[in-house]
């Protein structure tokens, strides 16, 4: 049995894993919210994608997904999480919810509920040959922009400004408030960050798929986030190597074959679980958390 | 003398509860016997009762317990199987489990006892995923309780249990709801009971989870939900506590799920997904977290409004709108999904907050009414 092609296949979804992955741990950290519309995001981004390549040249229509995806996610917190900033978790987690139902069936509405086709994008899915596999070039593109991205994302949080705010209000949220921080404005900014992030592990992720439907942003959206519970919840390099952790580990599930396909999904749970009982700070958590 | 004043007052407005709830019991069945069967107001009471029994007992967790779980789609998941395994008439067993040579089980139970079942094997489930995951708290909890979830869908679809669960492929031909209308001589309905007895389980049901609510169980879960250090130090056992009410919830969960196979007449796996959960959730929101009959009244709306109300909204024309382009398949969830997050944003309590509906409730509105009258009249009278 080769696994070689698999476990290509796993780091090429764990990268795109881990770019959503990036989107929820932020978010968590900053405000103590699963953001459930997270993997809707993600989906909406494949959508506008196929829209908007029917009627632009490419080179254009990919800065404007990740334009409209980042505006789609700023409008999202402005609209459905601030007005709640002072309610108790569980509502803003019901209305995290309430934004994933509503981004399902707009798409479904706008689709006609029919699976889009994805458009495939040239040099990026042409066909390659690594040590005897054949893939995608995708396949080897995605960790190297995956590990990039981290690090210039690592680099802005510990270098510049706007990333010490963003330490300031995971740390403290009033404290920051009061040393001067617009508190509003950095959660923004780390919605913004999240949603670029997700558009472009989205380009990547429905380039190996032939179609996008509603749901399609459901399953990779709460693997990335278990994947970020696996790291740490606020820990981006935990978020990457979990991320990175699951892809492989569930492309090596459906190198089994038959009934293990099934299990492919399954597995993940059984992760986040066996996660949360043995150590539920995660691989790399910050120091104080209440979890349990 | 004030005393058995307000005793005498509580008796009559307990039998006005009780008076209400049985007009509405009777109201369903001459409604079944007289308007015809393919109305849309059958869905809607048929699938409303049964949603109402799983918001109350998702309720009773979320809002009278505060433990934020989102595993009811697995426990109906499990209740809906159970049901099904074991209530296929034996004829049927060769033509249901025909990939699975006839499956393995070969006996049925009567409808009754494959119901309690159901919760029974929900309720074991609970009790023992309860034992780690009730450890973890609000988000995480939410998200353990989901995963179990979404393990059990591809659990029973998994082909090596498929002597048992079928597989991947439907559950059908086990008794459902029109089984239990009675036939006349000549082989036609005479009485129409279809429609009752779904109300009648879900009925029961509810009456025992307000039981419960209402003895000192209830009072310590809610005493968990607003306090947990608080209710801690006054002797709440906290762990015992939460995994009853999870169990507990369970077992209703299970039973709805019992209850829903037989109105959808077949079960699969596939069908129980977080989206069903997160549906749940959000009657469970509208009514409002923390009271049963909100949850109850949520559910009617939400079932009637889907179902039936903004059907046209689907079909090209509503309110006698006629706009094909903009009314077509999908348009009606869109619209529902705006209106759930008004309610998720600017009312946030729902329908009845904490509350309940009850006769007590409407005569005490009355009476302040009334008094607000006349301490007016009294004062105009002063002047």
């Amino acid at each position: 049995m080769d696994y070689l092609p698999y476990l290509l296949a796993g780091v090429s979804v764990g990268g795109q894993y881990a770019l959503i992955a990036i989107g929820y741990t932020m978010v968590y950290g900053i405000l103590r919210l699963i953001n459930f519309a997270h993997g809707d995001i993600f989906m909406a981004a494949g959508l506008i994608m196929i829209y908007l390549c029917t009627a632009l040249p490419l080179a254009v229509s990919i800065p404007l997904v990740l334009l409209i995806t980042v505006a789609i996610g700023f409008v999202i917190e402005r609209a459905a999480y601030m007005p709640l900033r002072e309610a108790p978790r569980m509502s803003v987690m019901i209305s995290a919810i309430g934004v994933s139902y509503l981004i399902q069936n707009l798409a479904l509405y706008l689709t006609g509920g029919l699976a889009k086709p994805y458009i495939s994008i040239p040099w990026i899915s042409d066909t390659i040959t690594i040590l005897g596999a054949t893939t995608r070039r995708v396949t080897v593109i995605t960790p190297i922009l995956t590990i990039l991205l981290m690090i210039a994302l690592i680099l802005l949080i510990k270098k510049t400004k706007i990333g010490m705010a963003m330490r300031a209000v995971s740390r403290d949220f009033d404290t920051s408030r009061l040393m001067g921080i617009r508190v509003n404005n950095v959660i923004s900014v780390t919605f913004i960050i999240g949603s670029l992030l997700a558009a472009i592990g989205s380009v990547l992720y429905f380039t190996n798929y032939t179609a996008v439907v509603p749901t399609s942003g459901q399953m990779p959206g709460l693997k990335a986030f278990v994947a970020a519970v696996f790291g740490g919840i606020g820990s981006i390099p935990g978020a990457v190597l979990g991320a990175f952790l699951i892809g492989i580990c569930e492309n090596l599930i459906k190198s089994g074959g038959g009934a293990w396909t099934n299990f492919s999904d399954a597995f993940t749970f059984v992760l986040l679980i066996a996660v949360l009982l043995v150590r539920p700070t995660g691989l790399f958590a910050e120091k104080k958390i209440d979890k349990v | 003398m004030n005393n058995i004043k307000h005793r005498r007052n509580k008796k009559i407005l307990t039998a006005v509860n009780v008076a209400l709830l049985l007009a509405i019991y009777v109201a369903v069945f001459v409604a079944e016997q007289v308007l015809p069967q393919t109305s849309m107001l059958f869905v809607v009471l048929k699938k409303g009762s049964i949603y109402a029994l799983i918001a109350v007992s998702m309720n009773l967790l979320n809002g009278f317990t505060g433990l934020f779980s989102l595993g009811q789609a697995g426990f109906m998941l499990i209740g809906a199987y159970v049901y099904g395994i074991f209530t296929i008439p034996e004829e049927f067993r060769q033509s249901v489990y025909q990939y699975f040579d006839g499956g393995v089980i070969h006996f049925t139970v009567p409808v009754v006892i494959a119901l309690v079942m159901a919760g029974a094997a929900a309720a074991i489930f609970a009790a023992l995923i309860g034992l780690p995951v009730l450890r973890l708290k609000s988000d995480y909890l939410a998200i353990a309780t989901l995963g179990f979830a979404e393990i059990l869908r591809a659990l029973f679809q998994w082909k090596i249990i498929g002597p048992v669960t079928n597989g991947s492929n439907l559950l059908r031909k086990f008794p459902n709801f029109n089984d239990f209308n009675i036939k006349g001589a000549d082989g036609k309905v005479a009485v129409y009971l279809s429609t009752l007895i779904p109300f009648i389980v879900a009925g029961i049901c509810i009456l025992l989870i307000v039981l419960l609510i209402r003895s000192s169980y209830g009072r310590a879960f809610r005493a968990i939900r607003d306090d947990e250090i608080a209710a801690e130090a006054m002797g709440v056992n906290l762990f015992k506590h939460k995994q009853l009410a999870f169990v507990i919830s369970s077992f209703f969960a299970g039973v709805g799920g019992a209850l829903l196979a037989m109105y959808q007449m077949a079960i699969q796996a596939n069908a129980f997904t977080s989206a069903m959960t997160y549906e749940i959730l959000l009657i469970v929101v509208i009514g409002g977290l923390g009271s049963v009959t909100g949850s109850c009244l949520g559910s009617f709306l939400f079932i009637a409004a889907s179902e039936w109300w903004l059907r046209g909204l689907d079909g090209g024309t509503f309110l006698g709108i006629n706009a094909p382009g903009i009314f077509r398949a999908g348009f009606r969830k869109v619209v529902f999904a705006v209106i759930i997050m008004l309610v998720v944003l600017f009312y946030r309590k729902g329908i009845m907050g904490d509350s309940e509906f009850s006769a007590k409730r409407i005569a005490e509105r009355f009476r302040r009414i009334f008094m607000k009258r006349k301490s007016k009249i009294e004062v105009v009278e002063n002047e």
